[in-house]
């Protein structure tokens, strides 16, 4: 049988060593009236050639954006990623281990994590970063969470701007009862969530109940916001930052903890680990040393072993659900620790030269893309914000017939803004004609100026 | 001291500790860099509105030579199921097949993109649809999202449409009933969802008490959260009297899949009156833990329940093509995007490599696999709960450390030096110096044998030589460490200036 | 191990009386059954107590245990010096392991506490 190594032979003896005469035996706690009585009706029994057959059938019946011209980005981006970085993924030592318990035989997984704890630090601005999470929006999530704790108060304030899915992940945590949300409008008109707003965001910011006020920059525009002037607002009535951050992107702008962020957090995707239809990835988690013990996650400290030899091991467990049980500060019970590694490996490949200047390149050759794609006076700039690799443009005719018919001749034409889910709190209700455009270090002045010409046929 | 056995990692040119990535290569050392620039150079401070980084980040100067030996000395140091019998109660170590690893990374897969057009990602809905389908089969529980990230997760996922499920009849409750024999996710959950945590003490036979169970039912409880088989590997016997009595006061039963490797094909979920589940697919469906993750954590729930499942799902339309959709009472999304796609790939090639009959062959052999072993090893340690067991069972080391002074840390330990990892210790909690093995199905009988017999061993050194014991590992990459240091004075990150 | 001088309660704290302040710690049993100390957390003076509620927690590598209050208070002495040398709490448990001084709203709430002979009995009933 595959992948069950006991021979038929050998699992007669072993039943008979167990003092029963047939499988049936070993199953008598099952009472007859929950017992299944049939075969389970899933197709299978598929030999290794059938059964790459059969996924790659699957596989083809797609038309991944990684093979096009793609400019979609909206929280997943089409970067390059070094060749060194699957090799070390493919390490059976990495990948085939649990969560590192017992750290003698874990050294490995220990120390890589420490790195990658060591870099996201250093990306963010930030003391103490987590060993990971699920993803950019439940880091979020937790940092909402973490922040009424800290501050002992019961109610965030989120950017209209930010991405969606994010918002409506932290929507549907809050239903579950433990705080409140109050969303700021979802401003498509200046493309920000601070600037220009600032009565909206001090009216919401009153009352001396708000934990923490929550944005991210760039936002799901790709604009860049004011941090630094939120985090003044923020502090102002006691409520702490939240920032989301682009960490391939801290190459180059300004790492938030300098800002005045008191959490940041981001979807790690960008730094070394495929698309893959979104996820897996990971959320990456960093704040200050003083907030530390309220930090959901698992976290690696470095100490030494009974040589002196310097040594890693998980850290700080208290914290955490196999020890305070309904007491933790969050259940979560894993972290994304090969995407984390992955992320360690990128980060270590570019350097920190490298990144700002893979940072640096996304950013020009999105403000060349931007450029031309207003010269064909198809597309119009819905505001004159600074923005980084993404940027949002109004299209002047059907979205949809649009998108359709560049993807047929080999552009995935950005994210219609309208593919997103519906904006929580949206009170314009006209952002449905914008479409997100990202641009990575993959794409090419030549790919971008035939794009153009594309448009301009169409 | 008697002889130390070794455990050789098979590519261990040296042990120990080693230089951090940052204190490797040189400033002027590179591995990956963008092309040249093929676009105007633009001034960034102006372009970012002046949130240009002053400092650059501090991150590794390295070539890809060093690079590869970090992190192959990395992996070194490091013991995963290809090293070796990795025996964790409750965590389902079995073989990763390295098939699924393949068909993850085809292009056609790992290069899509969430939000490209639904008609270019047919064959990634269909593979979502098919597996969502074939995971219902299994838990007897027909509605079914993927997008959970781990199974943590997908509790607090299935507690949060438990609790829109109550609302939505005008009746909201306050109260989740947790066994004391529970995972710390559970209890963490509830939390997590504002219920109150009531905690169950176990029966003799380490079931639910019944009666203790109808005491603390009443109409402000939303559910109970049930492992079944439970922590001590043992299946319920009373299985439908505990959810009628749950659904008798309106209440739901929750079901903790952690244990699902014992009954694929015997007995499911769903038959047994449970209103949810979740599945850990890196646990029962042979996805790989990644040192920790990324899993995936999908939950099933009866008809009645599915409408509140988080969106969007894959679904068929009437033409055969696959689409995302809301179900009708969402609770609303949990995560981004859909789920952990690459893990949903290789449990699909792993149910179409096995089959429906395979799958139930595993639970056999896994369950056999572990009464083999309880039998191996019941002389030589207390058994406190002598009964037939599913897929795992429980010793207690309590009678070392009474003669000896030998803890069931201490025997965990030294199983390192006899080249293997140690069962789950101290866990269920109502187990004193409780060790929790799960050997699973792709171990072979030679190798069972292999860890009965270094047990035996190391009990007889347990009562020969308490010391050599109280003091292993010996042979691994570190010894034990100073954990309480580690806790008093956190070192979490590099710090050049050292 | 149990200073005769001391007062004792049923969660492992003693209590050192003088006028109507009184010094909290935990005792020689308790450290010894936490294992290695690695963080207090204590509350800010200022801060009010009341009988039998957590003032604050203690944590081991692996577990973490409430501390509880005998009386009702208000705290006017913490031992800061546990924030960086929790260690000392299982060092010298009654000297400078101390945890809080409180200045007793009632003394009289602490006449039901255990002298060192009744807890020394009830120690080794539960142990």
């Amino acid at each position: 049988m595959r992948h069950i190594p006991v021979t038929c032979e050998q699992r007669e003896a072993m039943l008979r060593a167990v003092g029963c005469s047939e499988m049936s035996e070993l199953f008598s706690d099952v009472p007859d009236e929950v017992r299944l009585n049939r075969p389970l009706a899933i197709e299978g029994g598929l030999g290794e050639m059938e059964l790459v057959a059969h996924l790659r059938g699957l596989a083809d019946a797609n038309e991944p954006a990684s093979g096009l011209v793609s400019f979609a980005g909206a929280g997943c981006y089409d970067h390059y990623v070094p060749s060194i970085v699957d090799h070390v993924l493919r390490r059976p030592e990495f990948f085939t281990a649990y969560t590192p318990y017992q750290p003698e035989v874990s050294q490995g997984t220990l120390q890589a994590i420490y790195e990658y704890q060591s870099m996201i630090c250093a990306l963010t601005g930030m003391e103490v970063a987590n060993a990971s999470m699920y993803d950019g929006a439940t880091a979020l999530t937790e940092a909402a969470m973490m922040a009424c704790r800290v501050t002992r108060r019961q109610r965030v304030v989120c950017a209209g701007t930010l991405h969606p899915e994010w918002r409506h992940t932290l929507a549907t945590y809050a239903a579950a009862g433990n705080f409140d949300v109050t969303f700021l409008p979802s401003t498509a008109e200046g493309g920000v969530a601070i600037t220009g707003w600032e009565a909206e965001v001090s009216s919401a910011l009153e009352g001396g109940d708000v934990a923490a006020l929550l944005l991210s920059s760039p936002n799901v525009y790709g604009n860049l916001e004011d941090v630094s002037a939120a985090a003044s607002v923020a502090h102002d009535v006691g409520a702490l930052l939240v920032v989301g951050a682009n960490p391939l992107l801290l190459g180059v702008l300004e790492a938030p903890g300098i800002q005045g962020a008191d959490i940041v957090v981001g979807e790690g995707q960008p730094l070394g680990n495929a698309m893959s239809f979104g996820g897996p990835a990971f959320g990456f988690f960093a704040c200050r040393e003083q907030h530390m013990r309220h930090m959901p996650g698992r976290l690696v400290g470095k100490t030494v072993d009974v040589d002196g030899n310097r040594a890693f091991v998980l850290t700080l467990s208290t914290r955490e659900q196999h020890i305070r049980r309904e007491k933790a500060t969050s259940n979560i019970c894993s972290n994304q620790a090969l995407c984390a590694l992955a992320a360690a490996v990128y980060l270590s490949a570019v350097g920190r030269e490298g990144l700002a200047a893979t940072a640096r390149a996304c950013i020009e050759k999105a403000h060349y893309l931007r450029d031309r794609l207003l010269e064909t006076g198809r597309f119009a700039a819905p505001w004159d914000t600074p923005f980084a690799h993404e940027f949002a443009l109004r299209y002047e005719g059907d979205v949809a017939a649009m998108h359709a018919a560049l993807f047929d001749r080999g552009f995935v034409a950005g994210v219609p803004l309208s593919r997103l889910d519906p904006m929580v709190g949206d009170s314009s209700g006209n952002a449905d004609d914008l479409v997100l455009f990202a641009v990575t270090e993959k794409r090419t002045r030549a790919e971008m100026d035939a794009f153009a010409e594309e448009v301009v046929a169409l | 001291m008697t002889e130390k056995i070794a455990h050789t990692p098979p590519h261990a040119p040296s042990r120990g500790p080693r230089s951090l990535i940052f204190e490797t290569g040189a400033p002027e050392s590179r591995c990956v860099m963008p092309p040249s620039p093929d676009v105007p150079e633009i001034d960034l401070e102006e372009a970012l509105g002046g949130a240009l980084r002053a400092e650059p980040p501090l991150l590794p100067h390295v070539t890809e030579v060093e690079i590869a030996r970090h992190y192959s000395h990395l992996a070194s140091m490091n013991f995963g199921v290809d090293s070796g019998s990795y025996p964790l109660g409750s965590c389902t170590m079995k073989y990763n097949p390295r098939v699924n690893e393949d068909a993850a990374r085809y292009e056609g897969f790992a290069g899509l993109h969430p939000h490209q057009p639904f008609d270019s990602v047919q064959g990634a809905l269909e593979l979502m649809v098919e597996l969502a389908a074939d995971l219902g089969e299994v838990a007897g529980l027909p509605g079914v999202t993927l997008q959970p990230a781990a199974g943590a997760h997908g509790e607090l996922t299935a507690l949060m449409c438990f609790r829109a499920y109550h609302v939505d009849r005008g009746d909201a409750r306050s109260k989740v009933i947790i066994p004391d024999s529970a995972h710390g996710t559970n209890p963490a959950t509830v939390a997590m969802c504002g219920y109150e945590v009531v905690t169950v003490p176990s029966d003799e036979h380490g079931g639910v008490d019944m009666e203790v169970l109808r005491a603390a039912l009443d109409a402000d409880v939303a559910a109970l959260m049930l492992t079944n088989p439970n922590t001590l590997g043992l299946f319920d016997p009373n299985i439908l009297a505990i959810t009628d009595a749950v659904h008798a006061v309106g209440a739901l039963a929750y079901c903790d899949g952690a244990n699902l490797n014992a009954i694929m094909g015997i007995s499911r979920p769903g038959d047994m009156g449970f209103d949810a589940l979740h599945i850990n697919l890196h646990k029962t469906f042979s996805t790989p833990h990644g040192g920790g993750g990324p899993g995936a954590g999908p939950v099933c729930v009866t008809e009645v329940l599915a409408p509140y499942l988080p969106g969007p799902v894959p679904y068929r339309r009437d033409d055969g093509t696959y689409d995302l959709g809301e179900p009708a009472r969402s609770i609303g999304r949990v995560r981004s995007f859909y789920g952990n796609f690459g893990i949903l790939v290789r449990a699909y090639a792993y149910l179409r490599a096995l089959g429906g009959s395979g799958l139930r062959e595993v639970s056999e052999q896994a369950v056999l696999s572990a009464n083999y072993l309880k039998e191996r090893l019941r002389e030589a340690y207390d058994l406190p709960y002598d009964r037939t067991c599913m897929h795992e069972f429980v010793l207690s080391g309590s009678r070392q450390k009474r003669e000896s002074g030998v803890r069931t840390l201490d025997i965990a330990k030294r199983l390192l030096d006899h080249g293997f990892h140690p069962p789950t210790v101290y866990f269920p909690l109502i187990v004193e110096e409780a060790l929790m093995i799960e050997p699973t199905e792709t171990e072979s009988l030679e190798e069972l044998d292999r860890f009965a017999d270094a047990m035996l061993a190391i009990a007889k050194e347990a009562a020969a030589d308490p010391d050599l014991v109280k003091s292993a590992p010996y042979t691994t990459p570190v010894r034990r460490l100073d954990e309480a240091g580690a806790a008093r004075k956190p070192d979490l990150r590099y710090r050049p200036e050292e | 191990m149990y200073p005769s001088d001391l007062k004792y309660d049923k969660e492992h704290e003693w209590v050192r009386m003088e006028g109507d302040v009184a010094t909290i710690g935990i005792s020689h049993f308790a450290q010894h059954q936490l294992g290695e100390v690695v963080y207090v957390d204590l509350p800010s003076e200022g801060d009010s107590v009341n009988a039998g509620e957590a003032f604050g927690e203690i944590e081991s590598v692996k577990s973490v245990s409430e501390l509880y209050s005998p009386a009702d208070g208000e705290i006017i002495k913490v031992n800061s010096a546990l924030s960086d040398a929790p260690e000392t709490v299982n060092e010298d448990p009654y000297g400078e392991g101390w945890m809080i001084q409180i200045k007793l709203a009632d003394p009289a709430q602490l006449d039901g506490l255990l002298s060192a002979e009744e807890y020394e009995a009830f120690v080794s009933e539960e142990a």
